[in-house]
């Protein structure tokens, strides 16, 4: 079991307490994922020709204003954007796959969370609630944001095991269920390039959905793909710098509800994490139908 | 719907924002579950008003989580919203009226009485069935009815994939289209038995549906061991 949520905002009111919502419906599947939590974040873009990276140190001795004047030196220009517990989150004048590059070799004992234009994410083992209060989710604003609680079934409980997985700039993906022919297909796709960073399932549905995108497809293309080649549960929330799309297995043991006003669109596990949300009781809610991929944002399913 | 409201000042109320779920069931196991019982701000939370055995109406305002009315005896919830997984579990009787929509697993071994869902169930409503009725004014999602032993599914919409797979000796009956039909599913005529009970059962939903506008599907009788001199016990 785990829970997943998504909150996409309509409205600028909602832009700035995103985190605030996206904290409260995280604390309502607290129990369906007790051993760690996540959050994906898409908020305030990277000037064009830099990037935004987000970095986790596991020793928590990291000096990050030291590694804001290192990216300094080595791109231009860099600056450190925001320090939430064990995470910064910097922008850098250069590609995201050079700066990428330069951190695992500069800084091998760092993990690497994000890169892109907009998405920054956090997460960490240990309880959801203690994860909310840490990173102060509450005082994070942005346009949309995807959240996870993990019960872990198929690999360790860690920080670097935990959801969001992020293999692709701008893309993210949670997972409530298990895929069970993850080694295989993760053996495939690093032949073809995608770089993992755990022996999780989930990371290899996120590496999946990058490779097919590389491959030129779309959101939408790479979502169905997904209903041929991957064995096993999901219901899946996919983040991308535009919106969120959601895709349940067409058998469909793992729950979803989905739920829209003139100000939000959400999905979340179970309906008690979309109580939570301003003006829910006259929301339309549904469940969505299984093997069927929704999407919301603008040009998110081309 | 033809039930009239509650009168909030007459009714117990309770508010599950400052009552617990677990007070709630509590007293509704008590001397206290008689009459009319409201819940208020059920905000998707899980097993409200469940193992109730006593003759009473309990009517919740808004949507609920998993397993709402789960093992109901003699009792009558309506739930004025949505239910989330696994609502009137196992019922033995009474009576379990949804005015939204159901998720999965509606009525799943449901031994009696009569589950109503206005809008649509999805996967796998009257999963197992044991003897309940249940009535969907909407559709049904994949794998419906799937090992049915007795009672009646009644569809007004449409089912989805698998309809009756494995079933026994439950009657399922759908007015719209059926995507698929499950193993040792198969249509069935309509006698006037079977009309007779498609009217009763609509009757007592309150769905104003024309028995003549649907089909029936049962079991073909060749994945389990049929003894015709057992067709009475279902």
């Amino acid at each position: 079991m785990c829970g997943i949520a998504g909150l996409y905002t309509k409205t600028d009111a909602l832009r700035s307490q995103l985190g605030f919502h996206l904290a409260a419906m995280l604390g309502q599947l607290s129990d369906r994922g007790p051993d760690s939590a996540g959050v994906a974040f898409y908020r305030d873009p990277a000037p064009d020709g830099w990037c935004k990276i987000s970095v986790h140190s596991a020793t928590g001795d990291t000096d990050w204003s030291d590694l804001a004047d290192a990216l300094a030196v080595q791109f231009g220009d860099a600056s450190l954007n925001g320090v939430r517990a064990t995470h910064a989150v910097f922008t850098v004048a250069a590609p995201a796959e050079d700066v990428q590059d330069w951190l695992r070799a500069a800084y091998p004992q760092l993990t690497l969370m994000s890169a892109g234009q907009t998405i920054e994410i956090f997460k960490e083992a240990g309880l959801p609630t203690g994860f909310v209060r840490r990173f102060d989710l509450a005082s994070i604003d942005g346009s949309h944001a995807l959240g996870h609680t993990r019960m872990a079934t198929e690999s360790r409980v860690t920080t670097e095991h935990s959801h969001p997985f992020s293999t692709g700039l701008d893309l993210c993906l949670v997972h409530n269920g298990s895929l069970s022919n993850h080694n295989r297909l993760r053996r495939a796709l690093r032949k073809e390039g995608i770089r993992f960073q755990t022996d999780n399932d989930s990371e290899v549905a996120a590496g999946y959905l990058t490779w097919r995108l590389a491959q030129g497809a779309t959101l939408e293309q790479a979502l169905d793909g997904c209903l041929e080649d991957l064995d096993g549960f999901y219901t899946f929330a996919v983040g991308t710098a535009d919106g969120f799309a959601v895709l349940r297995d067409p058998i469909a043991c793992k729950p979803a509800v989905m739920a829209e006003t003139d100000e939000w669109v959400a999905m979340a596990s179970e309906y008690r994490a979309i109580a939570v949300l301003p003006g829910a009781e006259d929301a339309v809610s549904w469940e969505p139908v299984p093997g069927h991929v929704y999407s919301w944002g603008t040009a998110l399913v081309a | 719907m033809a039930t009239p409201e509650v009168t909030p000042a007459t009714a117990l109320t309770f508010d599950l924002r400052s009552d617990t779920v677990r007070e709630l069931n509590r007293r509704l196991h008590g001397p206290e579950a008689t009459g009319r019982i409201r819940v208020v701000n059920p905000d998707g939370r899980h097993a409200v008003a469940v193992g109730l055995d006593a003759d009473c109406e309990v009517e919740i305002e808004g949507h609920v989580g998993y397993y709402c009315a789960g093992m109901n005896k003699l009792a009558t919830v309506r739930v004025r919203g949505n239910c989330g997984v696994g609502v009137a579990e196992n019922m033995m009787s009474g009576t379990v009226v949804v005015e939204g929509s159901a998720s999965q697993a509606a009525g799943a071994t449901a031994r009696g009485g009569l589950l109503v869902i206005h809008g649509d169930a999805s996967a796998r409503c009257g999963i197992s069935l044991k003897g309940a009725d249940i009535v969907v004014r909407g559709s049904v999602g994949h794998m419906s009815a799937f090992m049915a032993q007795k009672g009646a599914l009644v569809v007004c919409g449409d089912a989805g994939e698998a309809l009756g797979d494995s079933l026994y000796e439950a009657r399922l009956y759908v007015r719209g289209t059926v995507a698929g039909l499950g193993a040792d599913c198969v249509e069935k005529d309509m006698g006037a038995e079977h009309v007779e009970q498609l009217r009763v059962l609509l009757g007592a939903a309150d769905v104003d549906a024309d028995p003549g506008e649907f089909r029936r599907y049962g079991s073909a009788r060749q994945l389990y061991n049929f003894k015709v001199d057992n067709v009475g016990v279902y």
